[in-house]
């Protein structure tokens, strides 16, 4: 790459004083960039496949079954099917908001994997305000979510995209706050430097190392819930009422777009809460080669963040779409105010135990595991008495 | 930040700012505005500013961009006609303008080089701009949140609906009424 940077140069493409330092960061940024496109886009679309074996699953159906093994083609075909749809363009609305939209929202979906920390050196850029950073990001959703419900020009649009645009503000403030007990913690807003001062056992994670620590998390994830607009919080997109919110005038790719974003979105929701509180990709150092250590961190972080995002797929699949009101009120008056308390009980405690507490840890590890084994001995309970079948299918 | 890239984001500011004037429909001016706001914070990270910059972002396109969006859809604000304005504002609106312009220049004809004394190590980082905040403006910050209090306090206390009725606490005319009398 370099051999033909340096070819390029001499050869006069990039001027007559060309300064190669410039041309290879740029080279690296749009390579790194390229690579991470190429992953996240399959990556989001893949998820679709499984959310929708997922779904069928827990709906007694089979779902899609006949585009390759097991329909896991079945993403290429939506695809290829979205690509050679008509691209409508409504003749009132606004055409070149309209176009611009869904670009935005899938710009926003890609920036944040250039701060995500797959392993301890696979992170593209490990900004000092790395979780600032993926803060700011959905603020371009919002603006690209309503200037696609305003330029339809259709009121199911206008309305889904206020709902929308509602929804994340107003969930931003306790997601924003979730977040900041950590940063106390530990002093930094790099994503490395949050996941290094974690240990690999559940008993150095975040999540237990005060009680806290794990209300703010679990705020964390379903404010994560509500800003993708994913059920129980898909109000913007409720079929029933507003036709598909403001994705409704849009075909084709672009329809595609949105919904690509949101898939994405989910595993972005789910990384940072495994980054913050689920001790990231620590792993213990059980080989010396760094490369094979940095691929067993990657697979511990995606793990991670796969099951988070196969919890959010199960509450998808289970629980009801609430009421707006409902949504606004479990915001406005609760999660802020206990993200409040949160952020200055976790400085009160910062202040008793610099270090940490080891008994809470135990104690709120416990307490994770009590809970597990409490929801499972349910499960059983409940297969039981309604005399079902356990069976277990390991291909979804 | 080299020459180049501050002069993209600078022209880039000045025509989305242009944007923001000169365009006819309201919703096209306030998109025009988060752009200016999303480069003036592109600007502040390149300076060296990132925590400064991000924060921009986070607060004025994502809040309060939002917000005036609501509001003029709210308002049901319709693509602007021809002005018609009383000539009275338009005189003092030069005026102002013609000031403002002539104050800039001033500056900038008796602006100096910069200084060249290097940057504190921690620069823009969230911990100098905290330190700013907290403990050097700390008054003017208290003040800042105590008006904003009081003016989140008195909003909802005239869009406050009575218990058990569907009616507005203080109907629109109520309120000019009281702002009417606390003026006289």
């Amino acid at each position: 790459m370099q051999a033909w940077l340096d070819s390029l140069i001499a050869r006069g493409a990039f001027g007559p004083h060309p300064s190669p330092d410039l041309i290879y960061g740029a080279a690296i940024a749009i390579a790194c960039a390229l690579v991470l496109f190429l992953v996240a886009v399959p990556f989001a679309s893949i998820v679709t496949w499984v959310e929708r074996r997922v779904w069928a699953r827990i709906q007694s159906r089979i779902g899609p079954n006949r585009v390759g093994p097991n329909g896991f083609l079945q993403w290429l075909a939506d695809g290829f099917k979205h690509i050679c749809k008509e691209d409508v363009v409504p003749a009132e609305a606004d055409a070149p908001l309209f176009r611009l939209a869904p670009y935005l929202v899938v710009l926003a979906f890609i920036l944040p994997w250039a701060v995500m920390p797959f392993a301890s050196s696979l992170i593209l850029a490990d900004l000092n305000i790395g979780i600032l950073y993926i803060t700011a990001v959905p603020a371009l959703t919002v603006i690209g979510i309503l200037m696609a419900g305003w330029a339809s020009n259709n009121k199911w649009s206008l309305i889904g995209g206020i709902r929308s645009a509602a929804q994340i503000i107003s969930y931003e403030i306790p997601a924003g706050l979730a977040i900041f007990p950590v940063v106390l913690m530990t002093g930094t807003l790099s994503m490395q430097g949050i996941i290094r001062a974690q240990g690999w056992a559940p008993d150095r994670w975040f999540l237990f190392a005060n009680p806290f620590c794990f209300v703010a998390a679990v705020i964390l994830f379903i404010s994560g819930l509500a800003e993708n607009n994913r059920t129980p919080f898909d109000l913007p997109e409720a079929e029933s009422e507003l036709v598909a919110g403001f994705a409704t005038e849009y075909s084709s790719m672009r329809y595609l777009f949105f919904f690509m974003a949101e898939w994405g979105n989910m595993f972005i929701a789910a990384a940072i809460v495994v980054t913050l509180f689920l001790g990231g990709w620590q792993f213990p150092a059980i080989v010396q080669s760094p490369r094979l250590m940095n691929l067993l961190q990657l697979a511990t972080f995606m793990l991670k963040c796969l099951f988070l995002v196969f919890v959010s797929m199960w509450i998808r699949g289970t629980l009801p779409r609430v009421r707006i009101d409902q949504m606004m009120s479990l915001c406005w008056k609760y999660f802020v105010p206990i993200s409040f308390i949160n952020l200055l009980g976790t400085a009160v405690w910062v202040a008793i135990f610099p270090d940490g507490n080891r008994f809470t840890q135990w104690l709120m590890l416990s307490f994770g595991v009590a809970v597990v084994l409490l929801f499972l001995a349910r499960v059983v309970a409940f297969t039981r008495r309604a005399r079902m079948e356990l069976y277990f299918h390991p291909t979804i | 930040m080299p020459l180049w890239l501050f002069a993209f984001f600078a022209i880039i500011a000045v025509v989305s700012a242009l944007g923001v004037i000169l365009q006819r429909h309201p919703v096209h001016c306030l998109l025009a505005l988060a752009l200016a706001l999303l480069d003036i914070g592109a600007l502040f990270i390149g300076l060296g500013a990132e925590a400064l910059g991000f924060l921009q972002i986070i607060i004025y396109v994502g809040a309060i961009m939002v917000l005036f969006l609501f509001v003029i859809w709210l308002l049901n604000l319709q693509r602007e006609g021809l002005a018609t304005e009383r000539i009275g504002l338009k005189v003092i609106g030069t005026l102002a303008a013609a000031a403002l312009g002539a104050e800039l220049c001033a500056l900038l004809v008796h602006a100096g080089p910069a200084p060249a004394a290097p940057l504190p190590v921690d620069y823009g980082s969230l911990r100098s701009l905290a330190r700013l905040l907290f403990a050097n403006y700390l008054v003017a910050f208290e003040v800042t949140s105590a008006l904003l209090l009081a003016a989140m306090v008195g909003a909802i206390g005239l869009a406050r609906r009575i218990p058990g009725t569907n009616a507005v606490a203080a109907p629109p005319s109520d309120v000019a009424d009281r702002l009417r009398s606390a003026a006289g």
